[in-house]
C-alpha cells in the first residue's frame, strides 16, 4: 500500500470517526485505522450519546442509528452506606421529536457510525495497530508505520484520534506520559433484564425514554470520582470510576467497588435478577484543561480523549470527541482545498475553531476544579456526603422530638463533619470558585 | 471497605462474560522485575480491574494477561519505576466488546 493519502486517521471512536466521515464527505481520499476485529470493538463508554454534536456531522443520524432509549430523566444520588440522597429531574418536553441525549451502546454505536464513514468514501481498515510515525527530514509527520506486512503509508496530515491510552503520540513524543491523577479507572457492567423490566423499575412509559442516573459519595470509597447506572432499552450500565491515583495510594479493587456499589440498598432492586454480559474497564481522562497537551504540529493533530477533551462535571466527552474531530477535519479540509500544507501554523484554524466553541470555553471554565477535588478530597468524598444522609435523617425521623431541636442537631451534623463553621465554609467557597 | 471473599474465583466468572481473541505466546504485558517489586508494581494485584497482578510463591508480583481489558492502568501507575513493558496487542487480537 504505497497510495499516499490526504488524510490518515487512527482510531475508530467518535473522535475519529467524525474525522473521517466530516473529510470523506468534503472528497478527500482518507485512511482509517483500527486495532479492533471491528470498529468498536475495542471502545468503552457509559454511555450517553449528546445529539447534538452528531447532528451536526450526520443530522438524520436517528433514521438508522442503534440508539437505546432517549433521556427523559435525569437523577444525582449523593450515598452513605446505607441511604441515597436524590434530586430528580424529569420533563415530558425530553419527550420531543428530535430529542437531546440518548443512552447508547458503544461497540454497536461505533460500529453503525463507522458503516457511516464508509459509505462516505473512506477506506476503513481494522485489525491494525499503527506503531509509529513517520516523519520527514525537517520533523514534520507524513505518515504512519502499522504492524502489518507493507511498509509505511503517507499522508498530508495524520490525525490521532487514538483514544486516552492511545501510545502512538506518546511514544512520538507529542504527547507527555498521562499522569495518574489526570484519568480516572472507570469499570462497569452491562445487565439485561427484560425492556418490560426496565421500564417498570424506572417508571418509564415505553421502549423508548429513559433514566440516567449519576453518583456520589459513598460509591467511590472517599475517592475522587463517581458511579453512574444508566438504563438501556433491555439492559443497565452501572458503574464506578476513580483518579488512578487515588486507586493507587488506597489500593482498593474497582470490582470490590463496583460490587458493593451493587449491592446498596437502593441499587440491589434496580438489578435484581438480571444477567451479567458483559465487564468492562476504561480510562477516562479527568486532568481537565491544565492536561491538554499541544494539539497540533507539522503534519498531526490531536482530537478526542488522546487530548483530554472531557469535561468531567457534566459526565461529557463524546461530544467533545465528535466536536473536536469534527473541527480538525473542517481546517484539514479548507487547508486541501487551498492546497497548503498542514502545518502548525496552518492548523491554528483547528486551533482557534476550538477556542471559538464550547469545548475549550467548557474546559477553561472548570480548569481549577480537578485540583480542587483532588485537595478536598475527604471532605467532598467523604465528611459530606455521610453528614448530608444523617441530617437528613434527623428531618424525616418522627421521633417526639421537638423541630428546632431537630435542626440544631442537623447544622450540629454539618459542623461536626468539617471540625468547624469555618472549614465548612471555606470548602464552600473553594468548590464555588473552581466552578466560577 | 468491606472484604469480599475469594477475588480469582468471581473474577473468573466475570471476565467469563468477555470476548477475548488471545495472542498465544505473545504477551502484551511484561514486567521486568527489578531488585525488589516496587510498590507501585504490588499495588497492581490489588487495583487492576481485570485481576492479572498476582503474588508468586516467592512473593513477587507476577502477569498473566489473558484477561486484560487493555485499560492501561499499569502503565500508568509503573511508568516512573520501569517495570511493566505494555504494548497494545497486535491488531485483531485482545478484548473484544460485545457492548462497551
Amino acid at each position: 500500500m504505497s497510495e499516499h493519502f490526504d488524510a490518515i486517521v487512527v482510531g475508530a471512536g467518535p473522535s475519529g470517526n467524525a474525522a473521517s466521515y466530516t473529510m470523506a464527505k468534503a472528497g478527500l481520499s482518507v485512511l482509517q485505522i483500527d486495532r479492533g476485529e471491528y470498529p468498536g470493538s475495542k471502545n468503552v463508554q457509559g454511555a450517553i450519546l449528546y445529539a447534538d454534536a452528531l447532528e451536526k456531522i450526520i443530522p438524520d443520524f436517528r433514521d438508522d442509528a442503534p440508539l437505546e432509549r432517549h433521556v427523559v430523566e435525569q437523577r444525582i444520588w449523593v450515598l452513605d452506606d446505607r441511604a441515597h440522597t436524590g434530586s430528580h429531574y424529569r420533563s415530558d418536553d425530553f419527550n420531543e421529536e428530535r430529542p437531546n441525549r440518548y443512552t447508547i451502546l458503544r461497540a454497536q454505536f461505533d460500529k453503525w457510525f463507522s458503516k457511516k464513514v464508509r459509505e462516505a468514501g473512506a477506506l476503513v481498515i481494522t485489525e491494525t495497530t499503527v506503531t509509529g510515525l513517520v516523519r520527514n527530514e525537517a520533523g514534520a509527520v507524513i505518515g504512519i508505520q502499522t504492524d502489518r506486512e507493507g511498509g509505511p503509508i503517507f499522508a498530508k496530515v495524520v490525525v490521532l484520534a487514538e483514544g486516552v491510552n492511545g501510545l502512538v503520540a506518546q511514544r512520538a513524543g507529542l504527547r507527555p506520559e498521562l499522569k495518574t491523577n489526570h484519568v480516572a479507572l472507570a469499570v462497569k457492567e452491562t445487565h439485561f433484564l427484560t425492556e418490560e423490566k426496565v421500564r417498570e423499575r424506572f417508571n418509564l412509559n415505553g421502549e423508548e425514554d429513559g433514566v440516567v442516573i449519576e453518583v456520589l459519595g459513598s460509591v467511590t470509597s472517599g475517592m475522587v470520582g463517581t458511579g453512574f447506572l444508566y438504563t438501556n432499552k433491555e439492559s443497565i450500565s452501572i458503574g464506578v470510576g476513580c483518579l488512578v491515583s487515588d486507586y493507587a495510594e488506597t489500593g482498593m479493587a474497582p470490582y470490590e467497588l463496583l460490587d458493593r456499589f451493587k449491592r446498596h440498598p437502593s441499587v440491589a432492586p434496580l438489578l435484581r435478577g438480571s444477567e451479567m454480559k458483559e465487564y468492562v474497564a476504561h480510562l477516562i481522562p479527568e486532568g481537565g484543561y491544565n492536561a491538554i497537551p499541544k494539539l497540533t504540529g507539522d503534519g498531526w493533530v490531536i482530537v478526542g480523549d488522546a487530548g483530554q477533551f472531557v469535561n468531567a462535571v457534566h459526565r461529557e466527552g463524546s461530544n467533545l470527541a465528535m466536536t473536536t474531530g469534527r473541527m480538525a477535519a473542517e481546517a484539514i479540509i479548507a487547508l486541501r482545498k487551498a492546497d497548503v500544507p498542514i502545518t502548525e501554523a496552518a492548523l491554528k484554524l483547528y486551533r482557534d475553531a476550538l477556542a471559538d466553541s464550547f469545548v475549550m470555553k467548557d474546559m477553561k471554565k472548570y480548569r481549577h476544579l480537578p485540583g480542587t477535588l483532588e485537595r478536598n478530597r475527604d471532605a467532598l468524598f467523604g465528611a459530606y456526603p455521610k453528614a448530608l444522609s444523617s441530617a437528613l435523617q434527623t428531618l424525616f425521623r418522627v421521633d417526639g422530638v421537638a423541630k428546632r431541636d431537630k435542626e440544631r442537631e442537623m447544622l450540629g451534623i454539618v459542623k461536626k463533619s468539617r471540625g468547624s463553621w469555618w472549614a465548612v465554609a471555606t470548602d464552600m467557597f473553594k468548590l464555588a470558585r473552581a466552578w466560577r | 471497605m468491606t472484604k469480599t471473599p475469594d477475588k480469582p474465583a468471581r473474577m473468573e466468572e466475570r471476565l467469563y462474560q468477555n470476548r477475548y481473541m488471545v495472542d498465544e505466546g505473545r504477551p502484551h504485558v511484561k514486567i521486568h522485575h527489578q531488585a525488589e517489586d516496587s510498590p507501585q508494581l504490588k499495588t497492581l494485584t490489588r487495583i487492576c480491574p481485570a485481576g492479572c497482578y498476582s503474588t508468586d510463591e516467592n512473593g513477587r508480583v507476577q502477569v498473566a494477561a489473558d484477561g486484560c481489558m487493555e485499560c492501561g492502568t499499569c502503565r500508568i501507575v509503573c511508568q516512573a519505576t520501569g517495570e511493566i513493558e505494555w504494548s497494545y496487542p497486535r491488531g485483531g487480537y485482545g478484548i473484544l466488546f460485545k457492548f462497551g
